[in-house]
């Protein structure tokens, strides 16, 4: 079948063309294949990239396309590394990093943990679990915002009738010191079964005989979770915790359609930040260092992570 | 410690990319930490010199 496709294929090639590449060596033809890919890889991300650098180090403003664009040298980083609003905005993107990746790991592992010990309904309750996951953000950003509401708010009602306080005498969207948490425990609402997912297929990928030799040698449940299953599940985690960290790290949508940034900039992780720089004060030179410092510190925690990664999986 | 000191003297990937990454870590917490500007003032230059570092030096022998 296949041989018969190509030799149709030879067949319908113009004779010059056949003649042609008759002479191309294989390492010719492989170039042939990859230029295009490569090509196509240089113009989409390699050159943003480069041009976004030499923008770094301009006062180009892109709304003013025809203005004079100066060369500012490293203007644009000192600005950025001595702004303390900029500053804050960092310490808000590590709190919300931070808690968001403590707690999706702790509750995704347990939830994990569970549904991986054979029960009655499990494939339902893996399925009502998952349901947050599948929704647009732009969606839970805004049902959220109903919950919290302090008048008519689902969560304000429960949180009250649990504490035995009013329901009205807070506000989890308006409050400073609230307002990075409700975030926070949306996120988490969110994503902790996409944790869930990455350490159920650790957790079954686990042979049962390994289980049943530490059986043998009497090891308590305790010490059999301790030394097969957490040293076994942990590249996955370290995975999920690698994908988490970096959403996380440049995370719109879901807090921009929660909080919008507010109170104030309580909530004003550095990716809004960086667009109000970039779109709404059109400080494009500006927002391309502000974007490039970013740039490095991903690439150098995932670098890190990656290192980390590959040497748990040697072992 | 001794055989740390010794490979990197002999510039052996592991030790200097565990030099690497320690100082990435410590431009990432500067980056981040609420408790002195000055520290986040120099977190860039930092974490930069960590990842170029770490760039080089996971081309090193083993």
């Amino acid at each position: 079948m296949a041989n018969g496709i190509i030799e149709r294929a030879a067949k319908l090639t113009p004779a010059p063309f056949a003649r042609k590449i008759k002479g191309l060596s294989d390492r010719a033809i492989a170039w042939i294949f990859i230029t295009p890919t490569i090509i196509i890889l240089l113009a989409v991300n390699i050159f943003p990239l480069i041009w976004t650098i030499w923008l770094s180090f301009t006062n180009f403003k892109a709304n003013r396309p025809n203005a004079d664009v100066k060369w500012i040298g490293l203007r644009n980083y000192e600005r950025i590394l001595t702004d303390s609003d900029i500053w804050l905005t960092m310490q808000a993107t590590a709190h919300f990093l931070i808690w968001t990746l403590v707690l999706q790991v702790l509750i995704g592992f347990a939830l994990a943990w569970l549904i991986n010990q054979k029960f009655k309904g499990n494939d339902l309750w893996t399925t009502i679990i998952v349901l947050p996951m599948m929704l647009s953000p732009a969606v839970v950003g805004n049902f959220w915002t109903f919950l919290y509401q302090p008048q008519i708010g689902l969560f304000n009602y429960v949180f009250a009738f649990l504490t035995q306080s009013d329901p009205t005498s807070f506000s989890m969207i308006g409050d400073v010191a609230l307002a990075p948490w409700s975030i926070v425990i949306v996120d988490t609402w969110m994503w902790t079964p996409f944790v869930m997912l990455i350490c159920l297929a650790g957790l079954r990928s686990i042979p049962d005989y390994i289980y049943e030799a530490a059986e043998c040698d009497r090891a308590s449940k305790w010490r059999q979770f301790w030394t097969i299953t957490v040293p076994m599940v942990l590249p996955f985690l370290m995975l999920a915790v690698l994908f988490r960290g970096i959403e996380n790290f440049k995370m719109f949508d879901l807090v921009v359609q929660l909080t919008g940034g507010g109170p104030g900039s309580t909530t004003e992780l550095t990716s809004i930040n960086l667009k109000r720089e970039a779109f709404e004060k059109w400080r494009t030179g500006y927002s391309s260092a502000y974007a490039i410092i970013l740039f490095v510190t991903v690439f150098g925690l995932a670098s890190i992570y990656v290192k980390a990664l590959n040497k748990v999986k040697e072992r | 410690m001794s055989a740390f000191f010794r490979d990197l003297l002999r510039f052996r990937r592991g030790p200097w990319e565990m030099l690497a990454s320690i100082i990435i870590a410590l431009g990432v917490f500067m980056l981040m930490q609420p408790f002195s500007l000055f520290g986040y003032t120099y977190s860039f230059i930092i974490t930069l010199v960590g990842t170029v570092m770490f760039l080089i030096v996971s081309h090193f022998p083993e």
